[in-house]
């Protein structure tokens, strides 16, 4: 009896449809977010993120009504985020029915803004999202989707964030992400190391044997994929009898 | 099945809410004290802070309406805060008192382990319990909190363990806590759901 390590899909979102592409480019539809929840609510997610990637002022109502279908049709956690700024902001994602916050660009820009939050929806509720990228002799975090370097080192970023109120880190590697080429084992578990609240690893998944090695080398508590998922090249029941059946603690339906 | 959520305005009462439907439940949302003291069946969610919770039941006048309805004997189930806030203190709200129906004080979780206790974890169970009636030893039920309640008395009915065993679930007489979210538990969070509108009932 032991706390289960949690997959979940992530779905990249315009504001209403799920898209797919590394880091805007070459976005292309890849399916409807309501469709994917109540399929992911069945077949074993533990948990689910619901990212708006374009994150444009006049989308926010239309990202809100996504929020609110997916959250409807689940009967598991959900986190939300994209171009969450202020206390008002979060207020809305919540109010819509998620259950967690993911902060990204907005809290490298104003810190304060994890503690403002924090203290209004209790830490459980925080997620800081890091891009990092590996430079010679450190994980530079970046912002805006990636593209814009930081002068922060993403472990001295996770510290500070978890000091500030977040309850836990999604992190992905801008390395891996698109790449399917399996996740950034040993930023996983640098960061994962250095940080008292759980890790989600993200950026890379293609098969079991990545998150495998991410549960175990790398230390995560969570693994986080999309495509693979949306596109049905990996059944999550699939991944989690592999896991089970080399000894990673994983949530079967019972 | 008519239910009374109490909406103190810090809870998930949203998702509470849609999970009793699911289940055919007439539910009222409310923060007055008097649709308190009518209720037939009470719940109280909670996520986030303690004092956030305690400060909030006063700031609405509530504290006394809920203990005259507990003590009316109205069926009461408490999720996570709403289980926390029924022992007599909370080391997480040191200045405020707790509604002192259960005796002990709710802890901070160890820190040998990852705090907040967050996912998807097993119950052990202690006594025979009408919530988890007919549902699998093995299922799994999804935590997130850092403060737990201690494991005391006849009233444990299931413990789980994050660095310390601590009460996850809690049945005496009419009174019910889970630190769980049995709404966002899947399968098994609902059946305990619908236990407890049949227990009610």
């Amino acid at each position: 009896m032991s706390l289960a390590h949690r997959i979940i899909p992530c779905l990249d979102t315009d504001g209403s449809r799920v898209v797919k592409g590394v880091h805007f480019e070459g976005l292309r539809d890849a399916g409807d977010p309501v469709e994917l929840a109540a399929r992911y609510n069945v077949e074993g997610a533990d948990e689910l993120v619901v990212l708006d990637i374009a994150a444009v002022r006049d989308n926010r109502p239309t990202f809100l009504e996504t929020i609110r279908r997916v959250a409807e049709q689940l009967s598991i956690p959900l986190a939300a985020g994209g171009g969450i700024r202020s206390l008002h902001d979060a207020r809305a994602v919540v109010g819509a029915g998620a259950d967690k916050i993911t902060l990204n660009t907005a809290a490298v820009e104003r810190p304060d803004l994890i503690g403002e939050l924090s203290r209004e929806f209790g830490a459980q509720a925080i997620v800081l999202a890091i891009d990092a990228r590996r430079e010679t002799d450190f994980w530079q975090v970046r912002v805006r989707g990636g593209r814009v370097a930081t002068t922060l080192d993403a472990q001295d970023w996770a510290r500070r964030g978890v000091e500030l109120g977040a309850g836990e880190i999604l992190l992905t590697s801008v390395d891996r992400d698109g790449t399917q080429s399996g996740f950034d084992v040993s930023l996983t578990s640098a960061i994962s190391h250095c940080v008292s609240v759980p890790v989600i690893a993200s950026g890379g998944a293609k098969i079991p044997q990545h998150f495998l090695e991410v549960f175990t080398t790398g230390s995560a508590d969570a693994a986080l994929a999309a495509s693979i998922f949306h596109e049905k090249a990996q059944s999550i029941r699939a991944l989690k009898s592999f896991l089970q059946a080399n000894g990673v603690e994983v949530r079967l339906p019972c | 099945m008519r239910v009374t959520l109490i909406d103190y305005g810090a809870g998930n009462v949203t998702s509470v809410a849609r999970a009793l439907r699911r289940l055919g439940a007439e539910v009222s949302c409310t923060n007055r004290p008097k649709e308190l003291t009518a209720a037939k069946c009470l719940i109280l969610p909670g996520v986030g802070h303690c004092a956030a919770l305690l400060s909030s039941l006063d700031a609405h006048a509530l504290r006394q309406p809920l203990l005259d309805a507990l003590a009316q004997a109205t069926p009461f189930l408490g999720i996570c805060l709403g289980l926390q806030a029924l022992y007599e203190s909370s080391e997480e709200a040191p200045d405020l008192s707790g509604l002192g129906l259960l005796q002990g004080r709710v802890t901070h979780l160890p820190l040998n382990v990852k705090i907040p206790h967050m996912g998807w974890n097993q119950l052990r169970s202690l006594h025979t319990s009408q919530l988890l009636k007919g549902i699998s030893p093995e299922a799994y039920f999804y935590f997130a909190h850092s403060y737990a309640a201690p494991v005391a008395g006849s009233g444990s009915a299931a413990v789980c363990a994050h660095g310390r065993d601590f009460t996850a679930v809690l049945e005496q007489d009419r009174l019910f806590g889970v630190q769980f979210h049995p709404e966002k538990s899947g399968a098994p969070g609902a059946k305990l759901l619908e236990n407890f509108l049949r227990i009610a009932a």
